[in-house]
């Protein structure tokens, strides 16, 4: 005698799962690992495996001993958060603060709020500001990239390019004595330039945006809106004083303003829920990065802008919801 | 046909599974005992108006209308009542109910049985209301309204437009797409009835472009009538909704807790059209259907016309039994059916379907913390956030759930389909409906 | 500089003056006379703002007693389960009133549908709310008045007071219980019922809400009421009534006879917290005699249905759980 199965509808799922979505990014960050081995060479591959298995080894140890239930390690969540933490500082920082790193990012930013899907701040993203403020030295000074053919010695430190723009322009420099000190373009685009592991190349990282939208694991909305805010408002205060303000396809292409915008703006937990808000925080980012770049203290703002808009993200989606159906009034024909 | 037309908020596209497209209808032999469950429509039952040992005839009124939304009851077999009792419903209610013995196969005189096309429409629209009223019609589709109400607008409104609904966008389910194909003509002229009655002169069917075959044989057959025209639409789930399909259709969106007679239209499955033209032109009350016997392992995927109060097992007999390893059975689609606990119930005037799943497509998957990736408010068709609804149904937070217009949530399920965590979100927004929605009764009330 | 100090002093001054005076008069304006009993009443009370006496709080409750004392010269009709008598009688000195006692009474769950009693027939996936699976279908057990297992009644309680057996699957209460009534509500199939709780908390009641006839409702469930009436014929208080092949047990007038108990051929009927009664003639089994100090019973479980069965029956091969 067959038992039947009763539920409410549907009977059918999609067959997507937490553990696809995850991996999808995981593949999607593909490119820009190898591109970081490729200029950094043994060394992203310390910091990346160290900042792997650490935050794996910490969601596991709290979820088994702190939380005391089943441990969700497997479903690519913790790998994701080492990966970006990772991308998010210089190939050299020690192994310690690597860790360090890690223990902030599951402990303090996912876990102390419960776990996956409850956490309000990129755990990454944590992780690097806590790391930036409280050993400021080792997480601003970046090797040169440096192709892995050109040998493994000589690892030579260097500011970024921002860096050396905010410098510039702070000693009372214009833009145009700047110009041969910061990387061209297309330096910029295929990763010679100086900064954290991720963010070097541009290239890698909007392929691996581009598979993300294929795959549906994000939408455009964040990136386009992110980007495009930085682009004119960076772009008004060039027109403005080109001597006194960078380019808009500097500002885009350096620093973490892309890797900001394809992977961590986009982190699902932490990003509004509805379209529009998306538009919205897309915007507050881009306008928050700008201007902490080029009036704060820092040269660079993406991940400080970012999380400030995570804290805004609750008020986001109470204030702009979905579009309704038929919330506007039907076509009157009956009057 | 242009570019396709769809609704435009939502929507997902689960895997078609048309198993039974190509099986033409066939008719079922006669079961040896009918269950004629009394609530077979949405709204009030309808009352018993026969009693222990009466002889009935096909097509003879048992069981009258108790209210506006109501329905009559005629007998579909001929034969001795049994018994008045409680009979087991899909989900294992016991409520009350008729059985008939069946003897033969004594048809009501004033019921035509011959196969003859009558084109001609010669009642008046209230003639035809009051036919269809008789006839004890509801919505085929499976919401099973009484379709006489749909037929006569409150006061101050106009229909404009009649749109029938051939889309059929629930998987597997194929009993629409046959009868369109076999029944083309006669659920054409059921259309012209349900215009004259309404006193619209535009009709638009709309039909999803997985099913090229009836768009065509409809389209060259419509060209005889005037003011019919095909719709081809793009396949997207949950076209056959209302509002969905007003939205495709003619690109108007039914205002929040309205009806769609409030943009001037009025939607009928393309099952109804034709039991419309089986009950104004030949006598005919509603007491077969046609229900698809669909899934992956059944031997047999097929569509048969049945009579109400067949047994469901015999349907599934005809198509060589039930499979070895059916862990669900689904009346309706997959989709928006309704699983049953037992195969002891009967055909009603609302199953579109009988869907057998494998024991390994019946469990769901275990449910994961929600990661927030808005996948369902994407693909919800009516705008809403199911994630949040079904929180704050959850957590019993109702005045929430009503802010968040819980009420206007068709129970399309694209959410759950969709949903990476596999959360049973419909559930607790179906929850939330029933709670909200009597929290909203009660203050009526005051 | 003085000037300064001075002009300081007096511009601030005549400010907190002005201040002063707008301050009082609007005071006294929007003057609010609240009965100082109220704030008595409400002190008295258990502050578990549980909703239990029918108002939405414990001050609501307050002041509606304070009103009716005054118009009735009563507190007719008002309660608080939570405090039961004690409180009560509390209430009743502030207000200067005579209250009368109140049996205490306790949530009683009124079917034994267990997982062994109504095997499962069909497998229930989805949301963890009966109120959602009392909607999709009749229940695992198949009986459509049997419990659904799934503990709305539990998330309920704000007493910590009934829980689900994960043997029985069945919900049972504890004495923790104060009769607040969140669980009879919560019920969507109304199986939760206040009775009497009973001189140390003995109490018999029929186990089950099945007005179906014998034979389908035994279908489903081994221990259904079947509407025998042999309960109702041997009751010798009149305490039994048959609604539609359904027996109910009157609280008021049950004085706990237990002649009902063994009549029935179901064992819908149970008594709890009774000591075990002497082997029945016509099962002279040599039992083991279990003597549980009837304190320590009431300690453990109030409702522990389970518990009295294998009380009732004293053999261990009969204890069919």
């Amino acid at each position: 005698m067959n038992m039947f199965t009763v539920s409410g509808s549907p009977h059918v799922h999609g067959d997507d799962s937490t553990k696809k979505i995850m991996y999808g990014v995981v593949y999607a960050m593909i490119p820009a690992i190898l591109v970081s081995v490729y200029f950094f060479g043994l060394d992203a591959i310390r910091v990346l495996v160290l900042s792997v298995i650490g935050c794996l080894f910490f969601e596991w140890v709290i979820q088994k001993y702190l939380i005391k239930g089943g441990t969700t390690i497997n479903d690519g969540s913790a790998l994701v958060t080492g990966i970006l933490l990772a991308f998010n500082v210089p190939s050299n920082l020690p192994s310690w603060m690597i860790i360090i790193g890690a223990l902030v990012a599951i402990g303090m930013a996912k876990m102390s709020f419960g776990g996956l899907g409850k956490n309000i701040f990129n755990p990454a993203l944590v992780a690097r500001v806590f790391l930036l403020i409280s050993f400021p030295v080792q997480m601003t000074s970046w090797p040169k990239p440096k192709a892995i053919t050109e040998g493994l010695a000589d690892v030579v430190t260097g500011p970024t390019p921002l860096g050396i723009v905010k410098e510039g322009l702070d000693a009372g420099k214009t833009m145009s004595e700047l110009k041969p000190q910061i990387p061209t373009y297309m330096q910029d685009l295929m990763g010679q330039m100086g900064g954290s592991m991720g963010e070097v190349s541009a290239l890698a990282l909007i392929l691996g945006g581009i598979y993300m939208l294929v795959k549906k694991i994000i939408t455009w909305h964040i990136p386009v809106s992110m980007l495009g805010t930085v682009v004119i408002f960076s772009g008004i205060l060039w027109g403005f004083n080109p001597e006194h303000y960078a380019d808009p396809v500097f500002h885009l292409l350096t620093g973490g303003m892309l890797l900001g915008a394809i992977f961590m703006a986009t982190d699902m937990v932490s990003c509004p829920m509805t379209k529009r808000g998306q538009l919205v925080y897309g915007f507050g980012i881009g306008l928050l990065t700008i201007l902490i770049r080029i009036w704060g203290a820092y040269p660079e703002g993406v991940s400080f802008a970012i999380l400030f808009m995570n804290a805004v993200v609750p008020l986001i989606n109470k204030a702009f919801k979905p579009k309704r159906f038929g919330a506007k009034p039907g076509v009157a024909i009956n009057q | 046909m242009g570019i396709l037309k769809t609704f435009a908020l939502g929507g997902v596209h689960p895997e078609e599974n048309k198993l039974s497209a190509n099986a033409p209808i066939e008719v079922l032999p006669l079961p040896k005992q009918a269950i004629i469950p009394l609530g077979q429509n949405l709204g009030a039952p309808s009352k018993a108006i026969v009693k222990k040992g009466d002889k009935v005839k096909v097509g003879q009124l048992i069981a009258e209308a108790s209210g506006f939304i109501s329905t009559n009851i005629h007998s579909p077999v001929s034969g001795t009542v049994f018994k008045l009792d409680n009979v087991i419903d899909g989900s294992g209610y016991k409520r009350p109910g008729i059985i008939i013995n069946v003897d033969g196969d004594e048809w009501d005189e004033s019921i035509d049985i011959s196969d003859t096309l009558i084109t001609e429409i010669t009642d008046d629209a209230q003639a035809i209301i009051d036919k269809v009223k008789k006839a004890g019609l509801v919505g085929m589709g499976g919401a099973t309204f009484p379709t006489y109400v749909k037929l006569m607008p409150p006061p101050g409104k106009v229909a404009e437009y009649l749109i029938i609904n051939g889309v059929e966008c629930e998987p597997y389910l194929t009993s629409d797409h046959r009868l369109m194909l076999e029944k083309g003509q006669e659920m054409l002229i059921g259309t012209k009835i349900l215009m004259k009655a309404l006193g619209v002169s535009k009709a638009i069917i709309g039909i999803e472009n997985n099913k090229p075959d009836a768009i065509n044989h409809i389209s060259v057959l419509a060209k005889d009538f005037e003011g019919i025209s095909v719709q081809a639409l793009k396949v997207q789930y949950p076209q056959g909704g209302e509002k969905q399909l007003i939205k495709a259709t003619v690109n108007r969106e039914v205002p929040s807790g309205k009806l769609p007679i409030e943009v001037g239209c009025v939607v009928q499955n393309v099952g109804t059209a034709f039991a419309v033209y089986e009950a104004v032109q030949k006598n005919k009350p509603l007491i077969d259907r046609v229900v698809s016997v669909t899934g992956k392992a059944v031997k047999k995927p097929a569509n048969y016309l049945a009579r109400i109060g067949t047994p469901i097992q015999q349907l599934i007999d005809a198509s060589e039994g039930l499979p070895e390893n059916t862990g669900k059975i689904v009346n309706g689609g997959p989709m928006m059916g309704k699983a049953l606990t037992s195969l002891d119930v009967p055909v009603v005037k609302g199953s579109s379907g009988i869907l057998l799943m494998k024991k390994e497509e019946s469990s769901r998957k275990v449910e994961s913390p929600c990661i927030r990736c808005s996948k369902c408010t994407y693909v919800c068709p009516m705008g809403l956030e199911p994630y949040l609804l079904s929180k704050a149904a959850k957590l019993a937070k109702y005045d929430i759930a009503e802010d968040e217009m819980v009420m206007d949530c068709i129970e399309c399920g694209s959410c759950q389909y969709t949903c990476p965590a596999s959360i049973p979100l419909l559930d607790y927004l179906r929850l939330g409906k029933s709670k909200v929605g009597a929290i909203m009764r009660d203050r009526n009330k005051k | 500089m003085d000037n300064v100090i001075l002009i300081a002093v007096i511009a601030l001054g005549s400010l907190g003056l002005v201040a002063a005076v707008i301050l009082y008069f609007i005071a006294s304006k929007f003057k609010v006379f609240e009965d100082p009993k109220i704030d008595e009443v409400e002190e008295a009370l258990p502050a578990a703002n549980c909703g239990g006496c029918g108002e939405p709080g414990c001050r609501a409750f307050a002041e509606s007693c304070v009103k009716t004392a005054k118009e009735t010269k009563a507190l007719e009709g008002l309660n608080c389960p939570v405090g039961g008598n004690d409180v009560m009688q509390d209430v009743g000195k502030i207000l200067g009133l005579e209250v009368e006692a109140k049996a205490p009474m306790i949530a009683v769950v009124r079917c034994h549908g267990s997982k062994t009693n109504s095997p499962e027939k069909v497998n229930y996936e989805g949301a963890t709310s009966c109120a959602f699976a009392h909607a999709l279908y009749a229940g695992e057990g198949g009986c459509m008045h049997g419990c659904l297992g799934l503990g709305d009644c539990v998330d309920v309680c704000d007493f910590d007071a009934i829980h689900m057996n994960p043997e029985t699957g069945l919900p049972e209460v504890n004495d923790k219980c104060t009769a607040c009534n969140a669980c009879v509500v919560a019920c969507p199939r109304d199986i939760i019922e206040l009775r009497k709780k009973g001189p140390k908390g003995k109490r018999i009641f029929v186990s089950c809400i099945n007005e179906e006839k014998g034979a389908p409702a035994k279908k489903n469930c081994q221990v259904a009421c079947i509407g025998c009436s042999k309960c109702f014929k041997v009751c010798p208080h009149d305490a039994i009534t048959m609604n539609s092949f359904l027996a109910y047990i009157d609280f008021e007038k049950c004085t706990l006879c237990r002649k009902c108990v063994v009549e029935c051929p179901t064992n819908a009927i149970h008594e709890i917290n009774f000591k075990p009664r002497k082997p029945r003639p016509e099962k002279p089994a040599a039992s083991v005699e279990r003597k549980p100090a009837p304190k320590k019973v009431e300690e453990k479980v109030e409702a522990g249905q389970t518990a009295v069965k294998e009380e009732k029956k004293e053999t261990p091969n009969d204890n069919k759980e």
